[in-house]
């Protein structure tokens, strides 16, 4: 696709009042490839390492007990959990239901919310099953 | 969906977005989508359980049937559905051809050299090499 020349843009980015439905849809985005690039390059790397044992596990050990290491695990479970359900959200309004202003406002609200709550149980459950 | 031969405005345009076809993609990315919604949660309810993630823990989990074969439907419709991802994101924002059909390789080789590895991985997991 040829880029066109001199066209008038649509309003973009600069001119809309943010709301929850927005950021649910950027974070999706945001959300998808995080966990497509860096989710997936860490669980091929944590499943070779099982698979080889020894020092290349304790490698993945040593990097996930690191303070950042754990920063981005927590990082990417949110993003997991984000995706999850803003996921659903999308798949319902495929059958074109939830399209209306407000049921839509409420359910981009609702994955914010769930998202986050299913993080720290999560995380809660790992940590006090495996400690 | 197909472009057909519909009278109808909706039917004339469909198929004719910037990606140059439409409806049957888009029902086929919804495939590995739905599959991670159970399978996502498998994995993230079988870490939880587990009693520690110890490298023994987790090959002997990875050993049994029940849990190797869940992982690589995991493995195999999470690579996927990152490849309908991330190709998404590369039509909306590579605008020019070249860079974009690049990039479309590029994201496409790491999917299947990433899926490739953790296969192996896991099949030598459970198989018991590990």
């Amino acid at each position: 696709m040829t880029a066109p020349t001199k066209r008038p843009l649509s309003p973009h980015l600069t001119i809309w009042k943010w709301g929850p439905h927005m950021l649910v849809s950027i974070l999706h985005r945001l959300t998808g490839n995080a966990l497509s690039i860096a989710g997936l390059a860490l669980l091929t790397w944590w499943l070779l390492a099982i698979a080889e044992g020894g020092s290349a596990y304790a490698d993945v050990v040593n990097a996930a007990s690191h303070p950042v290491g754990l920063l981005v695990l927590v990082g990417l479970t949110w993003a997991f959990w984000q995706h999850f359900f803003s996921g659903l959200r999308h798949l319902v309004m495929d059958t074109g239901s939830g399209l209306e202003l407000k049921i839509n406002k409420l359910f981009s609200v609702l994955t914010v919310a769930a998202a986050l709550f299913a993080t720290a149980l999560t995380w809660f459950f790992l940590i006090g099953v495996n400690r | 969906m197909s472009t057909g031969t519909s009278a109808t405005p909706l039917g004339k345009v469909r198929g004719l977005g910037p990606s140059g076809n439409g409806g049957a993609h888009w029902i086929e990315e919804r495939f590995a989508a739905v599959a991670l919604v159970p399978l996502s949660l498998w994995l993230i309810f079988s870490l939880i359980m587990l009693p520690d993630m110890a490298q023994r823990t987790l090959a002997e989990w990875l050993r049994a049937p029940s849990a190797a074969v869940p992982m690589a439907l995991f493995i195999v419709a999470a690579f996927k559905h990152a490849l309908d991802g991330t190709k998404v994101l590369i039509d909306d924002y590579a605008h020019d051809e070249g860079n974009r059909v690049g990039l479309h390789y590029v994201s496409a080789g790491a999917a299947l050299v990433g899926a490739a590895l953790s296969l192996f991985a896991l099949a030598k997991i459970a198989f018991g090499a590990a």
